[in-house]
């Protein structure tokens, strides 16, 4: 019997197989679809201080494998989220993670506040990275003092596992993993999306509203590859990767390359039952490998 | 009511060419269906096709409980459904369905049917579940030429078909909302369902206000997901940004921004 159980900071997972922010809503919308209790947890919606509506439509654009989006952390607000959010989804058989964001630090500090309260999250994801809201988002992920500043003030606030994710546009994606890891950090996930553009040739206009969105899916899994590599060589913090993880094997490179579990993203929209495919892919490739416990994938590869 | 989604494998029963652009694949389900609503969509999985990242959505066109089997009306827009358009019979084709919510039952019987284009798909369905209900709608279709007008023969088991062609080669000339019946100083019509591009269904809208007639129609917006979660397809509601794959895609027209 393969051990698929990971501890990421002291938090104990079922199995290396989460789901990512954004693509999997509170996981309410997937419970007509699959058993959520069988996954290693759930990164909830993003969570803000105040309702936010998000970007106008168009939002979304198809690309050569994979996706861009420019969706803008449309959610009703931290309020609503405790009140009537958290109730029904308090007992999945899952760990269920909340990713926070804001425009400001303080929007920040409020919103990981209120969610410390929260008995049955164990963890939040500090959401410095999205690339498609004006003020906050990404601005605070892209610049190391920044980056260190937020973390360090929500660490104050909030006592349990604090997860930060990063941003892949930045040129050194190790200084920002030390930045955060120096503010305070338990755990760093990456990558968010890469920004990018869609143009249609045609109308010779913007696909998305935004101009720019966050490209996901498939393309970007090289990226993301060689930045959990990297990151795991510079830092001893925990690593959760991902960026177009498609299928086990794909979540097996990722954990080679550093990363202690991996989040699925994009896949979900395509086949809603994909992440308990995955959960089972790599029980059988540990089988095949003779691999007893899951961790030993851990930062792995062999590169001599 | 309870409706389930499902993700199964349908099995392509026959593809039927309609014109260039248009073909209907018929679908055989490997178990009995669950309550499908006219309105609702599916989410099609198009395999072997490299530039095709995502699921297609396309409205339900029909459903035969007694064969099991679900009919897709399908433009040939790009590389997704030039690839659906080779499907041969006994391929296999990867659905989630039913997805979204349905057109209401109307609490009268003067009820229109407006279709334009691909947009005539979720009607057909509409216009057999009226005909269950003791209703026989009127239903306009307009379509670009005389060579893409199609299934009147099916429509017309369900009532009385009236149809516009841009070219004038059949029917009245024009778009639908170019037509006689709308040009009458009282509309004959309580109740509006509609579905079709986006400007067509606004320019409908503005009659049926117009009018003081209840419309609904049945939005195409680009989804990546299609059962909620990606919150790509939203459309400004007076409830703020809705998601036309959940909340939709049909929208009572009062719910909607539009001006």
């Amino acid at each position: 019997m393969s051990d698929l159980s990971v501890n990421i900071a002291g938090l104990l997972f079922k199995n290396p197989v989460t789901t990512a922010s954004g693509t999997f809503g509170y996981g309410d919308e997937f419970r007509e679809f699959m058993d959520v209790g069988r996954l290693g947890g759930i990164f909830v919606k993003a969570v803000t201080g105040k309702n936010r509506d998000g970007n106008a439509y168009p939002r979304m654009a198809e690309t050569a494998s994979g996706m861009l989006n420019s969706v803008g952390l449309q959610n009703k607000g931290v309020d609503h989220f405790c009140r009537e959010i958290y109730p029904g989804i308090k007992n999945l058989n899952t760990h269920i993670v909340v990713n926070v964001s804001g425009s400001t630090v303080e929007e920040y500090v409020e919103v990981a506040g209120r969610i410390n309260e929260l008995e049955k999250i164990p963890a939040i994801e500090l959401n410095i990275s999205c690339p498609n809201v004006k003020f906050g988002g990404m601005a605070f992920g892209t610049v190391t003092g920044m980056a260190t500043e937020v973390t360090a003030a929500v660490r104050k606030v909030y006592k349990k596992v604090l997860m930060v994710k990063l941003s892949p546009n930045v040129t050194s994606i190790t200084d920002l993993a030390k930045a955060v890891v120096d503010g305070g950090a338990d755990v760093i996930t990456l990558i968010n999306t890469l920004l990018g553009m869609a143009i249609d040739a045609e109308r010779q206009r913007p696909i998305l509203s935004t101009i720019t969105g966050g490209l996901s899916g498939p393309a970007i899994k090289p990226i993301a590859l060689r930045m959990v590599w990297q990151v795991h060589k510079a830092v001893h913090t925990p690593i959760i990767g991902l960026g177009g993880i498609m299928n086990a094997t794909d979540a097996i490179e990722f954990m080679l390359a550093g990363a202690s579990a991996i989040q699925v993203g994009t896949a979900n929209f395509i086949d809603p039952a994909v992440s308990l495919k995955i959960v089972d892919g790599i029980e059988a490739y540990m089988e095949n490998h003779k691999i007893k416990a899951v961790t030993d994938l851990v930062g792995a590869l062999r590169t001599e | 009511m309870e409706v389930k989604k499902l993700v199964q494998d349908l099995q392509v029963v026959q593809s039927i060419c309609l014109n260039k652009r248009h073909f209907i694949l018929e679908l055989l389900a490997p178990e009995k269906f669950p309550l499908i609503l006219p309105g609702q969509f599916s989410q099609a999985l198009v395999k072997d096709s490299p530039s095709t990242f995502l699921r297609r959505p396309f409205s339900i066109h029909s459903v035969d409980y007694g064969k099991n089997t679900l009919r897709l009306l399908i433009q040939i827009k790009g590389e997704g459904t030039l690839h659906l358009s080779r499907l041969k019979e006994g391929d296999s084709l990867n659905l989630i369905y039913p997805l979204g919510n349905s057109f209401s039952l109307p609490n009268t019987k003067d009820v229109l049917l407006v279709g334009g284009g691909c947009g005539v798909a979720p009607l057909l369905f509409m216009a057999q579940f009226l005909n269950q209900n003791n209703i026989h709608p009127a239903i306009l279709l307009g379509f670009r030429t005389k060579e893409e007008v199609s299934e009147i023969d099916e429509y017309s088991k369900f009532g009385k078909v009236m149809i516009t062609t841009e070219d004038g080669t059949e029917g009245e000339k024009g778009r639908v909302i170019d037509h006689s019946i709308f040009a009458r100083q009282r509309l004959d019509f309580r109740k509006i369902y509609c579905c079709g591009p986006d400007a067509m269904m606004k320019a409908v809208a503005k009659i049926a206000r117009m009018h003081k007639t209840d419309c609904e129609v049945s939005l195409e917006n680009t989804m990546a997901c299609g059962f909620g979660v990606c919150l790509c397809c939203v459309t400004p509601t007076n409830k703020g940004n809705e998601r036309v794959c959940v909340e939709g895609p049909v929208f009572n027209i009062n719910r909607l921004t539009w001006t």
